[in-house]
Protein backbone atom coordinates (compact mmCIF):
# COMPACT_ATOMS: atom_id res chain seq x y z
CA UNK A 1 0.00 0.00 0.00
CA UNK A 2 1.15 3.17 -0.78
CA UNK A 3 2.24 5.36 1.78
CA UNK A 4 0.22 8.93 2.78
CA UNK A 5 2.89 10.80 1.28
CA UNK A 6 3.39 9.10 -2.19
CA UNK A 7 -0.46 9.49 -2.64
CA UNK A 8 -0.53 13.05 -1.76
CA UNK A 9 2.82 13.59 -4.19
CA UNK A 10 0.96 11.91 -7.29
CA UNK A 11 -2.39 13.45 -6.09
CA UNK A 12 -0.24 16.86 -6.68
CA UNK A 13 1.47 15.72 -10.14
CA UNK A 14 -1.81 15.01 -11.50
CA UNK A 15 -2.70 18.11 -10.94
CA UNK A 16 -0.27 20.04 -12.01
CA UNK A 17 -0.54 17.79 -15.26
CA UNK A 18 -4.16 19.60 -15.38
CA UNK A 19 -5.94 16.06 -15.38
CA UNK A 20 -9.31 16.40 -13.15
CA UNK A 21 -9.93 14.78 -9.94
CA UNK A 22 -13.00 12.50 -9.87
CA UNK A 23 -14.77 11.21 -6.87
CA UNK A 24 -13.41 7.80 -7.16
CA UNK A 25 -9.48 9.05 -7.09
CA UNK A 26 -7.97 9.33 -4.08
CA UNK A 27 -7.87 12.84 -2.45
CA UNK A 28 -6.59 14.28 0.70
CA UNK A 29 -9.03 15.05 3.58
CA UNK A 30 -7.83 18.89 3.13
CA UNK A 31 -9.12 18.99 -0.30
CA UNK A 32 -12.59 17.37 0.18
CA UNK A 33 -13.34 19.52 3.04
CA UNK A 34 -12.52 22.54 1.09
CA UNK A 35 -14.59 21.68 -1.57
CA UNK A 36 -17.58 20.47 0.50
CA UNK A 37 -17.49 23.89 1.69
CA UNK A 38 -16.83 26.06 -0.90
CA UNK A 39 -19.40 24.17 -3.23
CA UNK A 40 -21.86 23.68 -0.79
CA UNK A 41 -21.90 27.23 0.07
CA UNK A 42 -22.08 28.10 -3.82
CA UNK A 43 -25.09 25.88 -3.63
CA UNK A 44 -26.70 27.54 -1.02
CA UNK A 45 -25.83 31.28 -2.33
CA UNK A 46 -28.14 30.40 -5.18
CA UNK A 47 -30.97 28.68 -2.98
CA UNK A 48 -31.36 31.66 -0.59
CA UNK A 49 -30.45 33.67 -3.57
CA UNK A 50 -34.33 32.94 -4.96
CA UNK A 51 -35.70 34.92 -1.85
CA UNK A 52 -34.50 38.38 -3.00
CA UNK A 53 -35.97 38.15 -6.71
CA UNK A 54 -38.31 36.02 -5.56
CA UNK A 55 -39.62 38.87 -3.98
CA UNK A 56 -40.39 40.47 -6.88
CA UNK A 57 -42.17 37.91 -8.91
CA UNK A 58 -45.85 39.27 -7.89
CA UNK A 59 -44.84 42.44 -8.65
CA UNK A 60 -43.16 42.63 -11.60
CA UNK A 61 -43.81 45.51 -14.27
CA UNK A 62 -45.15 43.93 -17.12
CA UNK A 63 -46.09 40.20 -17.76
CA UNK A 64 -43.08 39.51 -20.17
CA UNK A 65 -41.04 40.50 -16.86
CA UNK A 66 -42.87 38.37 -14.71
CA UNK A 67 -42.48 35.34 -16.81
CA UNK A 68 -38.55 36.07 -17.74
CA UNK A 69 -38.00 36.83 -13.78
CA UNK A 70 -39.73 33.27 -13.26
CA UNK A 71 -37.47 31.77 -15.61
CA UNK A 72 -34.45 33.18 -13.98
CA UNK A 73 -35.51 32.59 -10.49
CA UNK A 74 -36.05 28.59 -11.97
CA UNK A 75 -32.71 28.44 -13.18
CA UNK A 76 -30.92 29.45 -9.92
CA UNK A 77 -32.97 26.64 -8.34
CA UNK A 78 -31.71 24.06 -11.00
CA UNK A 79 -28.14 25.60 -10.43
CA UNK A 80 -28.65 24.84 -6.79
CA UNK A 81 -29.47 21.31 -7.28
CA UNK A 82 -26.60 20.12 -10.15
CA UNK A 83 -24.28 21.83 -7.03
CA UNK A 84 -26.17 19.69 -4.47
CA UNK A 85 -25.24 17.08 -6.61
CA UNK A 86 -21.82 17.90 -7.35
CA UNK A 87 -20.98 17.77 -3.50
CA UNK A 88 -22.34 14.86 -2.63
CA UNK A 89 -19.91 12.86 -5.03
CA UNK A 90 -17.66 14.03 -2.11
CA UNK A 91 -19.23 12.07 0.42
CA UNK A 92 -21.88 14.10 2.10
CA UNK A 93 -25.78 14.25 1.61
CA UNK A 94 -27.97 17.11 0.95
CA UNK A 95 -29.99 16.41 4.11
CA UNK A 96 -26.62 17.29 5.97
CA UNK A 97 -25.66 20.15 3.79
CA UNK A 98 -29.16 21.74 4.40
CA UNK A 99 -28.80 21.24 8.12
CA UNK A 100 -25.53 22.79 8.20
CA UNK A 101 -27.19 25.92 6.08
CA UNK A 102 -30.55 26.40 8.64
CA UNK A 103 -28.41 25.80 11.72
CA UNK A 104 -26.37 29.06 10.52
CA UNK A 105 -22.71 26.65 10.02
CA UNK A 106 -22.39 26.94 6.72
CA UNK A 107 -22.55 30.30 4.42
CA UNK A 108 -23.69 31.68 1.59
CA UNK A 109 -22.92 34.85 -0.65
CA UNK A 110 -23.55 37.50 2.01
CA UNK A 111 -24.60 39.72 -0.97
CA UNK A 112 -28.28 37.80 -0.51
CA UNK A 113 -27.96 39.78 3.18
CA UNK A 114 -29.61 43.14 1.48
CA UNK A 115 -32.83 44.13 0.36
CA UNK A 116 -34.24 43.72 -3.08
CA UNK A 117 -36.45 47.15 -2.24
CA UNK A 118 -37.11 48.41 -5.68
CA UNK A 119 -37.52 47.14 -9.65
CA UNK A 120 -34.27 48.52 -10.53
CA UNK A 121 -33.18 45.92 -8.04
CA UNK A 122 -34.11 42.92 -10.01
CA UNK A 123 -31.90 44.68 -12.69
CA UNK A 124 -28.90 45.12 -10.67
CA UNK A 125 -29.12 41.45 -9.37
CA UNK A 126 -28.32 39.93 -12.24
CA UNK A 127 -26.06 42.67 -13.90
CA UNK A 128 -23.66 43.58 -10.83
CA UNK A 129 -24.61 39.96 -8.45
CA UNK A 130 -24.39 37.45 -11.59
CA UNK A 131 -21.80 39.21 -13.08
CA UNK A 132 -19.57 39.57 -10.17
CA UNK A 133 -20.80 35.24 -9.98
CA UNK A 134 -19.77 34.83 -13.60
CA UNK A 135 -16.46 36.47 -12.90
CA UNK A 136 -15.81 33.97 -9.53
CA UNK A 137 -17.11 30.94 -11.62
CA UNK A 138 -15.75 31.05 -15.36
CA UNK A 139 -12.71 31.18 -13.44
CA UNK A 140 -14.66 27.55 -11.88
CA UNK A 141 -14.67 25.83 -15.24
CA UNK A 142 -11.31 24.75 -14.85
CA UNK A 143 -11.19 23.89 -11.05
CA UNK A 144 -9.39 20.34 -10.73
CA UNK A 145 -12.80 18.87 -9.71
CA UNK A 146 -14.24 17.06 -12.40
CA UNK A 147 -17.94 17.14 -11.26
CA UNK A 148 -17.78 20.24 -10.17
CA UNK A 149 -16.07 21.83 -13.24
CA UNK A 150 -18.41 20.38 -15.62
CA UNK A 151 -21.27 21.85 -13.46
CA UNK A 152 -19.85 25.03 -13.80
CA UNK A 153 -19.45 25.09 -17.08
CA UNK A 154 -23.73 24.61 -17.36
CA UNK A 155 -24.00 27.39 -14.94
CA UNK A 156 -21.41 29.71 -16.60
CA UNK A 157 -24.06 29.58 -19.60
CA UNK A 158 -27.22 30.70 -18.12
CA UNK A 159 -25.54 33.10 -15.71
CA UNK A 160 -24.44 35.17 -18.75
CA UNK A 161 -27.92 34.98 -19.75
CA UNK A 162 -29.11 36.03 -16.48
CA UNK A 163 -26.85 39.19 -16.78
CA UNK A 164 -27.88 40.28 -20.17
CA UNK A 165 -31.52 40.03 -18.97
CA UNK A 166 -30.37 42.25 -15.40
CA UNK A 167 -28.64 44.93 -17.70
CA UNK A 168 -31.61 45.14 -19.96
CA UNK A 169 -33.74 45.92 -17.06
CA UNK A 170 -31.28 48.52 -15.71
CA UNK A 171 -31.30 49.65 -19.82
CA UNK A 172 -35.14 50.00 -20.10
CA UNK A 173 -35.26 52.17 -17.02
CA UNK A 174 -32.19 54.45 -17.73
CA UNK A 175 -33.81 55.28 -21.27
CA UNK A 176 -36.98 55.91 -19.18
CA UNK A 177 -38.34 58.65 -17.24
CA UNK A 178 -36.68 60.81 -14.55
CA UNK A 179 -38.11 58.23 -11.43
CA UNK A 180 -37.10 55.44 -13.61
CA UNK A 181 -33.48 56.44 -13.98
CA UNK A 182 -33.30 57.44 -10.02
CA UNK A 183 -34.46 54.00 -9.41
CA UNK A 184 -31.72 52.71 -11.60
CA UNK A 185 -28.76 54.80 -9.94
CA UNK A 186 -30.12 54.39 -6.35
CA UNK A 187 -29.89 50.46 -7.34
CA UNK A 188 -26.44 50.92 -8.38
CA UNK A 189 -25.63 52.44 -5.30
CA UNK A 190 -26.78 50.05 -3.13
CA UNK A 191 -25.41 47.26 -4.53
CA UNK A 192 -21.88 47.83 -5.94
CA UNK A 193 -20.02 48.16 -2.92
CA UNK A 194 -21.49 44.81 -1.43
CA UNK A 195 -20.75 43.50 -5.38
CA UNK A 196 -17.40 43.94 -4.98
CA UNK A 197 -17.26 42.23 -1.60
CA UNK A 198 -18.39 39.48 -3.22
CA UNK A 199 -14.82 38.37 -4.38
CA UNK A 200 -14.33 38.06 -0.21
CA UNK A 201 -11.40 39.55 1.64
CA UNK A 202 -8.29 41.05 -0.04
CA UNK A 203 -5.46 38.46 -1.07
CA UNK A 204 -3.22 39.55 2.38
CA UNK A 205 -6.12 38.44 4.45
CA UNK A 206 -7.72 35.89 3.08
CA UNK A 207 -7.74 32.17 4.97
CA UNK A 208 -8.04 29.84 1.91
CA UNK A 209 -6.53 31.55 -1.00
CA UNK A 210 -2.78 29.89 -0.85
CA UNK A 211 -3.96 25.82 -0.57
CA UNK A 212 -6.76 26.11 -2.85
CA UNK A 213 -4.44 27.58 -5.49
CA UNK A 214 -1.83 25.12 -5.08
CA UNK A 215 -4.58 22.55 -5.37
CA UNK A 216 -6.12 24.16 -8.89
CA UNK A 217 -9.87 24.78 -6.73
CA UNK A 218 -9.10 28.64 -7.59
CA UNK A 219 -7.08 29.85 -10.14
CA UNK A 220 -7.01 34.03 -9.62
CA UNK A 221 -7.07 35.07 -5.95
CA UNK A 222 -9.83 37.37 -4.59
CA UNK A 223 -7.97 40.62 -5.65
CA UNK A 224 -7.31 39.49 -9.07
CA UNK A 225 -11.30 38.97 -9.71
CA UNK A 226 -12.34 41.53 -8.21
CA UNK A 227 -10.20 44.14 -10.19
CA UNK A 228 -11.29 42.08 -13.38
CA UNK A 229 -14.84 42.26 -12.37
CA UNK A 230 -14.86 46.03 -11.91
CA UNK A 231 -12.54 46.44 -15.17
CA UNK A 232 -15.82 44.60 -16.95
CA UNK A 233 -18.43 46.46 -15.16
CA UNK A 234 -17.21 50.38 -15.37
CA UNK A 235 -17.54 50.91 -19.37
CA UNK A 236 -21.01 49.26 -19.11
CA UNK A 237 -22.00 51.55 -16.16
CA UNK A 238 -20.77 54.52 -18.63
CA UNK A 239 -22.68 52.78 -21.41
CA UNK A 240 -26.55 53.38 -18.46
CA UNK A 241 -25.24 56.79 -18.03
CA UNK A 242 -25.32 56.06 -14.11
CA UNK A 243 -22.60 56.46 -11.70
CA UNK A 244 -20.84 54.29 -9.95
CA UNK A 245 -20.68 55.43 -5.76
CA UNK A 246 -17.01 55.53 -5.64
CA UNK A 247 -14.62 58.81 -6.05
CA UNK A 248 -11.97 56.88 -6.20
CA UNK A 249 -12.73 55.15 -9.14
CA UNK A 250 -10.13 56.29 -12.20
CA UNK A 251 -8.38 54.30 -14.66
CA UNK A 252 -5.14 54.00 -14.14
CA UNK A 253 -2.93 54.24 -17.52
CA UNK A 254 0.08 52.68 -16.00
CA UNK A 255 -1.47 49.49 -14.93
CA UNK A 256 -4.31 49.53 -16.98
CA UNK A 257 -6.58 48.76 -14.91
CA UNK A 258 -8.96 51.02 -12.72
CA UNK A 259 -8.01 52.37 -9.65
CA UNK A 260 -10.88 52.07 -6.80
CA UNK A 261 -11.61 53.15 -3.17
CA UNK A 262 -11.75 50.47 -0.18
CA UNK A 263 -14.07 47.97 0.27
CA UNK A 264 -15.56 49.06 4.14
CA UNK A 265 -14.30 45.74 5.70
CA UNK A 266 -16.30 46.62 8.49
CA UNK A 267 -19.47 46.44 7.12
CA UNK A 268 -18.16 43.38 5.17
CA UNK A 269 -17.20 41.01 8.53
CA UNK A 270 -20.54 42.05 10.04
CA UNK A 271 -22.67 41.27 7.15
CA UNK A 272 -20.67 37.20 7.16
CA UNK A 273 -21.15 37.24 10.80
CA UNK A 274 -24.57 37.52 10.39
CA UNK A 275 -24.91 41.15 10.89
CA UNK A 276 -26.80 42.08 7.74
CA UNK A 277 -30.22 43.90 7.00
CA UNK A 278 -31.50 40.95 6.22
CA UNK A 279 -28.97 37.86 7.23
CA UNK A 280 -31.98 37.12 10.07
CA UNK A 281 -34.58 37.38 7.60
CA UNK A 282 -33.29 34.94 4.86
CA UNK A 283 -32.46 32.34 7.57
CA UNK A 284 -36.08 32.35 8.79
CA UNK A 285 -37.62 32.40 5.33
CA UNK A 286 -35.48 28.76 4.33
CA UNK A 287 -35.88 27.56 7.97
CA UNK A 288 -39.95 28.23 7.75
CA UNK A 289 -40.23 26.63 4.11
CA UNK A 290 -38.08 23.48 5.83
CA UNK A 291 -40.13 22.86 8.44
CA UNK A 292 -43.66 23.66 6.87
CA UNK A 293 -42.25 21.52 4.01
CA UNK A 294 -41.75 18.44 6.43
CA UNK A 295 -45.21 17.02 6.41
CA UNK A 296 -44.36 16.82 2.61
CA UNK A 297 -41.35 14.86 2.05
CA UNK A 298 -42.49 12.81 5.07
CA UNK A 299 -45.38 12.02 3.23
CA UNK A 300 -43.19 11.50 0.11
CA UNK A 301 -41.24 8.63 1.52
CA UNK A 302 -43.75 7.17 3.30
CA UNK A 303 -45.81 6.86 -0.06
CA UNK A 304 -42.37 5.47 -1.76
CA UNK A 305 -42.05 3.29 1.02
CA UNK A 306 -45.25 1.76 0.54
CA UNK A 307 -45.21 1.11 -3.09
CA UNK A 308 -41.68 -0.44 -2.58
CA UNK A 309 -42.59 -3.21 -0.49
CA UNK A 310 -46.19 -3.65 -2.60
CA UNK A 311 -43.94 -3.96 -5.79
CA UNK A 312 -41.71 -6.24 -3.16
CA UNK B 1 -67.21 41.83 -33.11
CA UNK B 2 -68.00 38.55 -31.45
CA UNK B 3 -68.36 39.92 -27.60
CA UNK B 4 -69.23 36.47 -25.95
CA UNK B 5 -65.60 35.48 -27.38
CA UNK B 6 -63.41 38.15 -26.12
CA UNK B 7 -64.99 37.78 -22.48
CA UNK B 8 -64.30 34.12 -22.66
CA UNK B 9 -60.94 35.14 -23.88
CA UNK B 10 -60.31 37.20 -20.85
CA UNK B 11 -61.98 34.56 -18.52
CA UNK B 12 -59.45 32.09 -19.48
CA UNK B 13 -56.63 34.67 -19.34
CA UNK B 14 -57.44 35.69 -16.00
CA UNK B 15 -57.69 32.62 -14.82
CA UNK B 16 -54.35 31.41 -16.18
CA UNK B 17 -52.84 35.00 -14.99
CA UNK B 18 -53.91 34.90 -11.18
CA UNK B 19 -53.44 31.01 -10.81
CA UNK B 20 -49.76 31.98 -11.96
CA UNK B 21 -49.44 34.57 -9.82
CA UNK B 22 -50.76 32.12 -6.79
CA UNK B 23 -48.01 29.57 -7.41
CA UNK B 24 -45.48 32.39 -8.46
CA UNK B 25 -45.90 33.14 -4.34
CA UNK B 26 -44.53 29.88 -3.68
CA UNK B 27 -40.74 30.71 -5.01
CA UNK B 28 -38.02 29.94 -2.72
CA UNK B 29 -40.25 28.80 -0.21
CA UNK B 30 -41.70 25.22 -1.38
CA UNK B 31 -41.07 22.07 0.50
CA UNK B 32 -38.22 21.29 -0.96
CA UNK B 33 -36.21 21.94 -3.94
CA UNK B 34 -37.60 19.98 -6.96
CA UNK B 35 -41.08 20.64 -6.10
CA UNK B 36 -40.08 24.63 -5.62
CA UNK B 37 -38.74 24.32 -9.50
CA UNK B 38 -42.21 22.51 -10.57
CA UNK B 39 -44.51 25.39 -9.08
CA UNK B 40 -42.66 27.76 -10.76
CA UNK B 41 -42.30 26.29 -14.00
CA UNK B 42 -45.91 25.61 -13.89
CA UNK B 43 -46.66 29.06 -12.97
CA UNK B 44 -44.04 30.38 -15.81
CA UNK B 45 -46.40 28.26 -18.39
CA UNK B 46 -49.96 29.90 -16.71
CA UNK B 47 -48.11 33.36 -17.51
CA UNK B 48 -47.38 32.60 -21.32
CA UNK B 49 -51.08 31.05 -21.45
CA UNK B 50 -52.78 34.11 -19.89
CA UNK B 51 -50.42 36.59 -22.42
CA UNK B 52 -51.45 33.99 -25.77
CA UNK B 53 -54.99 34.71 -24.40
CA UNK B 54 -54.38 38.37 -23.65
CA UNK B 55 -52.80 39.08 -27.41
CA UNK B 56 -55.93 37.47 -28.72
CA UNK B 57 -58.46 39.53 -27.25
CA UNK B 58 -56.12 42.71 -28.02
CA UNK B 59 -55.85 41.41 -31.88
CA UNK B 60 -59.82 41.43 -31.91
CA UNK B 61 -60.82 44.91 -29.84
CA UNK B 62 -58.12 46.32 -32.16
CA UNK B 63 -57.93 49.37 -29.71
CA UNK B 64 -54.35 49.70 -29.09
CA UNK B 65 -54.49 48.01 -25.93
CA UNK B 66 -51.81 45.98 -25.06
CA UNK B 67 -51.38 43.20 -23.01
CA UNK B 68 -50.45 44.21 -20.04
CA UNK B 69 -53.06 47.18 -19.70
CA UNK B 70 -55.27 44.14 -19.85
CA UNK B 71 -53.26 42.74 -16.91
CA UNK B 72 -52.39 45.65 -14.87
CA UNK B 73 -54.88 48.17 -15.73
CA UNK B 74 -58.41 46.30 -15.04
CA UNK B 75 -59.86 46.63 -12.01
CA UNK B 76 -61.80 43.60 -9.51
CA UNK B 77 -64.97 43.34 -11.34
CA UNK B 78 -63.44 43.28 -15.01
CA UNK B 79 -61.53 40.18 -13.99
CA UNK B 80 -63.29 37.28 -15.22
CA UNK B 81 -61.65 34.20 -13.45
CA UNK B 82 -62.32 31.39 -11.81
CA UNK B 83 -62.78 31.97 -7.82
CA UNK B 84 -60.45 28.66 -7.61
CA UNK B 85 -57.66 30.31 -8.90
CA UNK B 86 -57.55 32.77 -6.77
CA UNK B 87 -57.97 30.93 -3.59
CA UNK B 88 -54.65 31.44 -1.28
CA UNK B 89 -51.94 28.82 -1.04
CA UNK B 90 -52.19 28.07 2.61
CA UNK B 91 -50.15 25.09 2.08
CA UNK B 92 -48.61 22.80 -0.21
CA UNK B 93 -52.25 20.44 0.40
CA UNK B 94 -54.43 23.41 -1.03
CA UNK B 95 -52.26 24.42 -3.46
CA UNK B 96 -51.72 20.48 -4.68
CA UNK B 97 -56.49 20.13 -4.22
CA UNK B 98 -56.45 24.06 -6.03
CA UNK B 99 -54.02 22.78 -9.15
CA UNK B 100 -55.65 19.46 -9.65
CA UNK B 101 -59.52 20.58 -9.71
CA UNK B 102 -58.13 22.81 -11.88
CA UNK B 103 -55.99 20.57 -14.19
CA UNK B 104 -58.94 17.78 -14.59
CA UNK B 105 -60.82 20.98 -15.92
CA UNK B 106 -58.06 22.10 -18.24
CA UNK B 107 -57.10 18.78 -20.01
CA UNK B 108 -60.62 18.22 -21.43
CA UNK B 109 -61.34 21.82 -22.16
CA UNK B 110 -58.34 21.96 -23.65
CA UNK B 111 -58.76 18.63 -25.59
CA UNK B 112 -62.06 20.11 -26.95
CA UNK B 113 -60.71 23.33 -27.62
CA UNK B 114 -57.51 22.22 -29.98
CA UNK B 115 -60.65 21.41 -32.78
CA UNK B 116 -62.53 24.72 -32.56
CA UNK B 117 -63.02 26.16 -35.56
CA UNK B 118 -61.81 29.15 -34.36
CA UNK B 119 -58.27 28.68 -35.56
CA UNK B 120 -56.51 31.31 -33.39
CA UNK B 121 -58.24 29.74 -30.25
CA UNK B 122 -57.59 26.09 -31.20
CA UNK B 123 -53.98 26.83 -31.62
CA UNK B 124 -53.68 28.59 -28.33
CA UNK B 125 -55.25 25.56 -26.75
CA UNK B 126 -53.09 22.75 -28.35
CA UNK B 127 -50.59 24.44 -26.62
CA UNK B 128 -51.76 24.67 -23.46
CA UNK B 129 -53.04 21.04 -23.74
CA UNK B 130 -49.68 19.66 -24.01
CA UNK B 131 -48.53 21.75 -20.88
CA UNK B 132 -51.86 20.96 -18.72
CA UNK B 133 -51.26 16.91 -19.65
CA UNK B 134 -47.79 17.84 -17.37
CA UNK B 135 -49.53 19.05 -14.76
CA UNK B 136 -51.99 17.11 -13.96
CA UNK B 137 -49.90 14.09 -14.18
CA UNK B 138 -47.82 16.26 -11.60
CA UNK B 139 -50.91 17.21 -9.35
CA UNK B 140 -52.77 13.69 -9.78
CA UNK B 141 -49.29 12.13 -8.81
CA UNK B 142 -48.95 14.64 -5.65
CA UNK B 143 -52.77 14.03 -4.57
CA UNK B 144 -52.07 10.40 -4.46
CA UNK B 145 -48.60 10.61 -2.28
CA UNK B 146 -50.10 12.52 0.14
CA UNK B 147 -53.72 11.34 0.45
CA UNK B 148 -51.91 7.81 0.99
CA UNK B 149 -48.78 9.04 2.45
CA UNK B 150 -48.83 9.07 6.28
CA UNK B 151 -51.52 10.03 8.54
CA UNK B 152 -51.05 13.67 8.49
CA UNK B 153 -50.87 14.20 4.89
CA UNK B 154 -53.98 12.49 4.22
CA UNK B 155 -55.69 14.49 6.88
CA UNK B 156 -54.09 17.71 5.25
CA UNK B 157 -55.38 17.02 2.04
CA UNK B 158 -58.37 15.34 2.80
CA UNK B 159 -58.83 19.07 4.75
CA UNK B 160 -58.19 20.86 1.08
CA UNK B 161 -60.33 18.81 -1.02
CA UNK B 162 -63.15 19.18 1.08
CA UNK B 163 -62.39 23.08 1.97
CA UNK B 164 -62.01 23.46 -1.97
CA UNK B 165 -65.19 21.74 -3.44
CA UNK B 166 -66.91 24.22 -3.10
CA UNK B 167 -65.55 26.67 -5.52
CA UNK B 168 -65.11 23.36 -8.06
CA UNK B 169 -68.80 23.90 -9.36
CA UNK B 170 -68.27 27.19 -10.88
CA UNK B 171 -66.22 25.74 -13.85
CA UNK B 172 -69.23 24.13 -15.28
CA UNK B 173 -71.55 26.40 -14.55
CA UNK B 174 -71.97 28.98 -17.45
CA UNK B 175 -71.53 32.53 -17.83
CA UNK B 176 -74.06 33.67 -20.49
CA UNK B 177 -71.06 34.48 -22.18
CA UNK B 178 -70.58 30.54 -22.44
CA UNK B 179 -73.53 30.00 -23.61
CA UNK B 180 -73.50 31.93 -26.71
CA UNK B 181 -69.97 30.02 -27.46
CA UNK B 182 -71.75 26.47 -26.75
CA UNK B 183 -74.43 27.77 -29.29
CA UNK B 184 -72.11 29.18 -31.68
CA UNK B 185 -70.52 25.48 -31.38
CA UNK B 186 -66.54 27.32 -30.51
CA UNK B 187 -66.79 25.66 -27.60
CA UNK B 188 -67.78 22.72 -25.83
CA UNK B 189 -70.90 22.12 -23.64
CA UNK B 190 -70.20 22.15 -19.75
CA UNK B 191 -72.20 18.95 -19.60
CA UNK B 192 -69.19 17.25 -21.10
CA UNK B 193 -66.66 18.93 -19.57
CA UNK B 194 -68.57 18.00 -16.26
CA UNK B 195 -68.13 14.49 -16.97
CA UNK B 196 -64.31 14.06 -18.01
CA UNK B 197 -63.49 16.38 -15.05
CA UNK B 198 -66.00 13.81 -12.75
CA UNK B 199 -63.93 10.61 -13.95
CA UNK B 200 -60.82 12.08 -13.32
CA UNK B 201 -61.47 12.92 -9.82
CA UNK B 202 -63.32 9.69 -9.06
CA UNK B 203 -60.04 7.69 -10.44
CA UNK B 204 -57.41 9.81 -8.78
CA UNK B 205 -59.19 9.94 -5.31
CA UNK B 206 -59.96 6.37 -5.09
CA UNK B 207 -56.47 5.88 -5.59
CA UNK B 208 -55.35 7.75 -2.91
CA UNK B 209 -57.94 7.15 -0.17
CA UNK B 210 -59.62 10.76 -0.47
CA UNK B 211 -63.46 10.84 -0.31
CA UNK B 212 -65.33 12.35 -2.47
CA UNK B 213 -66.99 15.28 -0.76
CA UNK B 214 -70.47 15.85 -1.25
CA UNK B 215 -72.24 18.55 -4.09
CA UNK B 216 -73.96 21.37 -2.18
CA UNK B 217 -74.04 24.89 -2.38
CA UNK B 218 -71.57 26.26 -5.12
CA UNK B 219 -69.51 29.76 -4.97
CA UNK B 220 -69.72 31.60 -8.01
CA UNK B 221 -69.42 34.77 -9.43
CA UNK B 222 -65.96 34.86 -10.83
CA UNK B 223 -66.57 34.72 -14.38
CA UNK B 224 -68.83 37.69 -14.21
CA UNK B 225 -66.69 39.49 -12.51
CA UNK B 226 -67.76 39.27 -8.33
CA UNK B 227 -64.96 37.77 -6.62
CA UNK B 228 -63.55 36.89 -2.86
CA UNK B 229 -61.57 39.30 -0.74
CA UNK B 230 -58.40 37.74 -2.01
CA UNK B 231 -58.34 39.07 -5.51
CA UNK B 232 -58.30 42.70 -4.19
CA UNK B 233 -54.80 42.26 -2.67
CA UNK B 234 -53.48 40.09 -5.35
CA UNK B 235 -54.29 42.67 -7.96
CA UNK B 236 -53.08 45.47 -5.41
CA UNK B 237 -49.57 43.89 -5.35
CA UNK B 238 -49.90 42.45 -9.10
CA UNK B 239 -50.62 45.78 -10.40
CA UNK B 240 -48.46 47.87 -7.85
CA UNK B 241 -45.89 49.19 -10.63
CA UNK B 242 -47.90 49.98 -13.29
CA UNK B 243 -50.62 52.19 -11.12
CA UNK B 244 -47.57 54.10 -9.57
CA UNK B 245 -45.84 54.55 -12.77
CA UNK B 246 -48.59 54.03 -15.66
CA UNK B 247 -47.54 54.47 -18.70
CA UNK B 248 -43.94 53.57 -19.19
CA UNK B 249 -41.67 50.87 -20.51
CA UNK B 250 -40.18 48.63 -18.39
Amino acid sequence: MKDQEQLLKEFQEKIDREEKIEPKDWMPEEYRKTLIRQISQHAHSEVVGMLPEGNWITRAPNLRRKAILLAKIQDEAGHGLYLYSAAETLGIDRDTLIDELLSGKAKYSSIFNYPALTWADMGAIGWLVDGAAIVNQVALCRTSYGPYARAMVRICKEESFHQRQGYEILLALCRGNAAQKKMAQDSLNRWWWPSLMMFGPSDKNSAHTAHSMNWKIKRFTNDELRQKFVDMTVPQANVLGIKIPDDKLQWNEQRGHYDFGEINWEEFNHVVKGNGPCNRQRLDDRRKAHEEGQWVRDAAMAYAEKRSNKIA
Amino acid sequence: MNEALIKYLLSLGDTSLILGQRLGEWCGHGPVLEQDIAMTNISLDYIGRARLFYQYVCELQNDGQNEDQIAFMREEEDYLNLLLAEYPNKDFAYTIARQFFLDSYFVPLFEKLSSSSDERLSQIAAKSLKESHYHFRWSSEWMVRLGDGTEESNRRIQEAVQHLWEYTGEMFQYASYENDLTQQSLIPAAEILKEAWAFHIQRVFSESRINRPSDGWWQTGGKSGRHTEHLGYILSDMQYMQRVHPGLDW
